[in-house]
């Protein structure tokens, strides 16, 4: 096995980046989308929380590589027709956006009612409130959650693979298929991959125990 | 004196939760540097007063004016209606029963976050003015601590440096020391007694009897939704008029014969206090 992990390893090594990039990417823009869908739901306004009650029920409610196929092979029949990786981050972003929109919202939620009508009553609009008062806190209290489905989302980027995307996971069929050695080549990605999500595990760690000691 | 506008002025004031009437019809007048003692029962109302005072509660009907400026009442959202009322709440500071501190910011995080977040007072000016309030409260070597290191009544008077420091015209208190255990009081009422000395208009929610005794320049009583009586204190716990007050009044000194802030104590952990 270890001949074939050298051998392998420029590939393996390109791989790597390409699942960290869409982990990350899609993470970053997953969240973001998530949040506007959370605030949306919490707004009040009757057409807003439909739309993220919609989203959340049919993005949480379909499995993410039938988004991916979706949108890889569905969307050109519109005549929109995207490369593998745009495809693949855009599928991932929205599928991890109806996730972290529920982390969001529950974070919010949790914030004591007490700390909104502080803020008011020095004066704040609803968004300085959210922005200073409501949002750091929730955040502290989602990190768990969001924590979670980072670690998750990193393993969801071997979707990725079925739509051509040279990740991880397509680096190990690849080589698997040439050398015929696809016991080894998956236990060594099952190993990066491990790997990955402990790396991470370890940052949400710290940083829980650093938040809690800010206050 | 007497001729002067009213810092506060409320008309025919009506708040209702859903088929609970909270707020019958109040008429209060708040002049300038008055401290105002508002005492009643567990739901006579007079957190939602005092709420509807600021707009974290609106009012269904009537009229209130702060500081000259009146918002209507009960006529839903407006932008322009929102900022009357954000303009009104940087007049007038809120103190909390449950002190509701950021507790993602220092004690001195705390009293400059509205300067600079609302008042958009540049930082460096905003902290002098935040140590110099949180020294008035006497907590200065604290302003680098977080609320969940400091005691109840620590945590209350940084929440009143955190009101005075937007240089309000009236101070809102809704009970202020009821959730404090009973050997904090006195280090938050001293805070209320030097602001009361200073001249500060004050609306207090207090069932503390001696702190009302001495301070207030007036004490209303509400029953039921509505004022029943109005008096200066030396008048109203020598001979309370309305058979509520009266009874009121007895049940507080019941519980402590010498009278005095100790007997107001016991007297919320008998039957009165815990207003939530």
């Amino acid at each position: 096995m270890w001949d074939l992990f050298v051998r392998a390893l420029p590939l393996l090594a390109e791989g790597i980046v390409v699942t960290i990039f869409l982990g990350t990417t899609s993470f970053a823009l997953g969240s973001a989308i998530g949040l506007l869908v959370a605030l949306a739901r919490l707004s009040g306004i009757a057409p807003l929380t439909a739309f993220a009650v919609a989203y959340l029920s049919i993005f949480r409610g379909t499995p993410m590589l039938v988004q991916i196929l979706l949108i890889y092979f569905g969307l050109p029949q519109l005549g929109i027709s995207l490369d593998p990786i745009p495809s693949a981050i855009i599928a991932l972003s929205l599928g991890v956006a109806s996730y972290q929109s529920e982390n969001f919202r529950s974070g919010i939620l949790g914030v004591e009612k007490g700390q909104r009508e502080a803020a008011f009553s020095i004066g704040m609009t609803s968004w300085q409130a959210l922005r200073r008062i409501i949002f750091p806190q929730a955040l502290r209290i989602a990190t768990p959650t969001i924590g979670n489905r980072f670690i998750a989302l990193m393993k969801d980027t071997s979707l990725a693979s079925v739509v051509t995307v040279v990740e991880l996971t397509r680096v190990a069929e690849r080589i698997g298929s040439a050398t015929f050695r696809y016991l080894e080549m998956f236990v060594i990605i099952a190993a990066i991959y491990w790997g990955i999500s402990t790396v991470l595990s370890i940052g949400q760690e710290t940083l829980e125990r650093r938040m809690a000691r800010a206050f | 004196m007497t001729e002067e506008k009213p810092q506060i002025r409320v008309r025919a004031v009506r708040k209702r939760f859903g088929r609970l009437e909270v707020l019958r019809g109040i008429d209060l007048d708040v002049k300038r540097g008055e401290v105002v003692v508002v005492m009643g029962v567990s739901g006579s109302g007079k957190t939602t007063l005092i709420r509807c005072l600021n707009f974290l509660e609106e009012p269904d009907e009537g009229h209130v004016e702060v500081c000259g400026r009146e918002v209507a009442c009960g006529a839903g959202r407006s932008r322009e209606r929102s900022s009357q009322i954000r303009h009104i709440r940087t007049h007038v500071g809120m103190v909390f029963q449950s002190f509701n501190l950021f507790p993602h910011m220092t004690a001195l995080g705390n009293v400059t976050e509205g300067l600079v977040t609302v008042k958009k007072m540049p930082k460096r000016e905003a902290i002098v003015l935040g140590e110099r309030m949180l020294a008035r409260v006497g907590l200065a070597e604290k302003r680098d601590e977080y609320p969940s290191r400091l005691s109840g009544g620590q945590k209350q008077r940084v929440a009143i440096a955190r009101a005075i420091a937007m240089q309000p015209d009236v101070v809102l208190f809704d009970e202020p020391t009821s959730a404090l255990d009973p050997e904090l009081h006195e280090e938050v009422l001293n805070v209320m007694r030097g602001l009361a000395a200073d001249g500060m208009t004050m609306v207090v929610v207090t069932h503390e009897v001696a702190f009302a005794r001495e301070v207030a320049d007036r004490v209303v009583f509400m029953d039921e939704g509505t004022i029943v009586e109005e008096a200066a204190p030396a008048e109203f716990f020598a001979r309370a008029r309305h058979p509520r007050a009266r009874s009121f009044l007895r049940l507080m000194q019941h519980s402590d014969p010498e009278g005095g802030a100790a007997a107001e104590r016991d007297g919320q952990s008998l039957a009165l206090g815990g207003n939530h």
